[in-house]
């Protein structure tokens, strides 16, 4: 009789365990049928991008539309380069790109080390105007910013894209700063005995032990260069001088737009990007959970 | 503190302290003074006083109507964007396999720059040929006009930023593996279930994110220019419907030139982000920008 209850009783928890591993379960296959479905949703615009690049003009305008193109045609990515001067805006995207990149990691380095370490009069006063910038819609200074650029006849170049990223941006500097700061002081303290000067110990131990942080602010700063629309749009106004997103807008013209072009255009925008986020991806994710995005 | 650390201090800060005075503080005070004259970019400025102000606030109906975009945008496009991102996040933190795998799905729109993920969606929204119709006319449900119509071409711009909302999952992802898992082992032991938790623990316990991405995203909502220009041509069509205040303020200023009253624009626009800015920092305090050493 009391072998009897024992199992009874034993029967109940089971059911009872039971119950819940079917609960857990159900919310696991819930869960990752979800995930499912909001994959499909995210990833569906990019097939459609893929798919419309690779379709001919009239499969491009067929309704009901084709998913998977009928005929693969890459004509589109060689006409890219036909139709307008896609490779001469690629190379001025690579080099304006190129110097912002080097002049905000030369530069925000540089001052990041002075507001992390240096205790200088006046440092928390800076730090806090820094910090306000910050929060400054750049519109409030585009315009007088421009009257300057233009009275030093720089509109049309890309002097006006790259020259400001040689003064630091705030972003970065906050950004570099916060890294420096977890530093252990001690090697610095310990090279200072050495002998080595401020600058010195700045150049070959505090850079050296950031690279991390100093790759974040090249990538960041580079896709926000890259994707920069509204400066070049003010800046530039020669076709020659156009950045990539200037140019890929010829492709929508007022009343024809080229839909396979100017789907392969973006797609070659894109695929940069795409790539540096692979090889990068531990950077990006660190850079944007720190600066918070791009705001 | 002594006189040659500081004199170090400045040395290493002075490219940063240029650029400030000559693109920021400068610029501010002249913009300031440039909104209260007629400037055109070229000539003279005369002195016009409060006019460009009255005149906005009395007799410039884009004005409103700019205004009036870019609130309906962010009222809507903000709260959604929040919570599309939030949920994807809270959806990754449940212990799923490949979890780096959705992760990636999720933040790769965000990364497309938006003048292309702009031309993507116009030829998604095409009325004649696009998909959206395509799939709403399978379901037999009734298609749109989508940016080319007056009502529906700020709910597809919404729908556009839906897609980059990976990029504040990230952010969200950060704040949720810091919550304690031991909270939420004392919660099971108290037989809270799934949505309890969620209610109870998760959300207050992450809720300093949700409000630092809801002020960013306010910020940067306010300042959307590049989708609505390019999906209209740079007109901010149909019938200004798309033309939002950062994309009046930039036709003011540099297909008008109108310097002088695009200034005030952009000083209303500031003073507006200023009031977000000031309400973050009351609700958060001064430490989460910055720690000071002593």
């Amino acid at each position: 009789m009391e072998i009897a209850e024992v199992k009874a009783a034993s029967s109940v928890k089971q059911k009872k365990n039971r119950s819940i591993k079917v609960g857990k379960r159900i919310e696991r296959i819930s869960t990752y049928t979800l995930l499912i479905v909001l994959s499909a949703v995210f990833i569906f615009p990019f097939l459609w991008l893929i798919g419309t690049s690779l379709k001919p003009e009239n499969e491009a305008m067929t309704f009901p539309p084709t998913l998977i193109p009928k005929v693969w045609d890459f004509a589109n990515y060689k006409d890219v380069f036909t139709i307008v001067s896609f490779g001469k805006y690629y190379l001025n995207s690579i080099i304006v790109s190129f110097f912002v990149v080097l002049g905000t990691v030369l530069s925000s380095t540089v001052v990041a080390y002075g507001f992390a370490r240096i205790k200088g009069k006046g440092r928390n006063f800076w730090f806090v105007i820094l910090l306000g910038t910050m929060m400054l819609p750049p519109q409030v200074t585009m315009i007088p910013v421009y009257m300057i650029f233009s009275k030093l006849g720089w509109i049309n170049t890309f002097l006006p894209l790259i020259v400001p990223s040689f003064f630091g941006s705030a972003y970065f500097i906050f950004l570099l700063r916060q890294f420096f700061k977890t530093i252990p002081k001690e090697l610095e303290e310990s090279a200072y005995l050495d002998g080595c000067g401020t600058f010195g110990i700045f150049w070959r131990i505090v850079l050296p032990l950031s690279v991390p942080s100093v790759i974040t602010v090249a990538l960041l700063s580079f896709m926000w260069t890259w994707n920069d629309f509204l400066y070049p749009l003010i800046y530039l106004n020669d076709d020659a001088k156009y950045t990539l997103a200037l140019g890929i807008l010829q492709f929508k013209g007022a009343l024809l737009i080229e839909w396979g072009p100017m789907m392969a255009a973006s797609v070659l925008i894109i695929l940069p990007l795409i790539i540096l986020f692979f090889v990068g991806q531990k950077y990006f994710v660190q850079g944007i959970a720190t600066t918070g995005g791009k705001g | 503190m002594n006189k040659s650390r500081t004199f170090l201090f400045y040395m290493f800060i002075l490219p940063w302290l240029i650029g400030f005075f000559i693109f920021t503080a400068g610029p501010m005070i002249y913009s300031l003074y440039m909104s209260f004259t007629d400037f055109s970019g070229l000539g003279t400025a005369n002195w016009v006083g409060l006019e460009n102000y009255k005149k906005l606030f009395t007799e410039d109906p884009l004005f409103w109507q700019s205004l009036w975009n870019t609130i309906f945008y962010t009222i809507f496009g903000v709260p959604l964007g929040l919570v599309v991102g939030y949920m994807l996040a809270v959806l990754l933190n449940a212990n799923v396999k490949f979890m780096g795998v959705f992760r990636t799905i999720f933040y790769l729109p965000s990364l497309v720059p938006t003048v292309a993920s702009s031309l993507l969606w116009i030829i998604i929204f095409q009325p004649d040929f696009g998909i959206a119709n395509a799939i709403l006319d399978f379901f037999h449900l009734p298609t749109s006009n989508w940016l080319l119509s007056e009502e529906m071409v700020k709910p597809s711009l919404i729908i556009m930023s839906l897609w980059g909302a990976g990029g504040g999952m990230v952010i969200y992802l950060a704040g949720l593996q810091s919550v304690p898992a031991s909270l939420y082992e004392a919660a099971e032991l108290d037989g809270a279930g799934r949505f309890k938790k969620f209610w109870h623990i998760t959300v207050p316990m992450t809720s300093n994110v949700i409000f630092f991405n809801l002020i960013m995203g306010l910020i940067g909502s306010f300042q959307i220019f590049t989708q609505a220009y390019v999906v209209s041509s740079g007109n901010g069509g149909p019938n200004y419907k798309s033309l939002f205040y950062v994309f009046y303020l930039y036709q003011d200023a540099f297909k008008f030139f109108k310097m002088g009253y695009a200034s005030a624009l952009a000083w209303i626009l500031f003073i507006i982000i200023l009031i977000f800015t000031l309400i973050q920092f009351k609700v958060f305090g001064r430490k989460v920008y910055y720690e000071y050493d002593e």
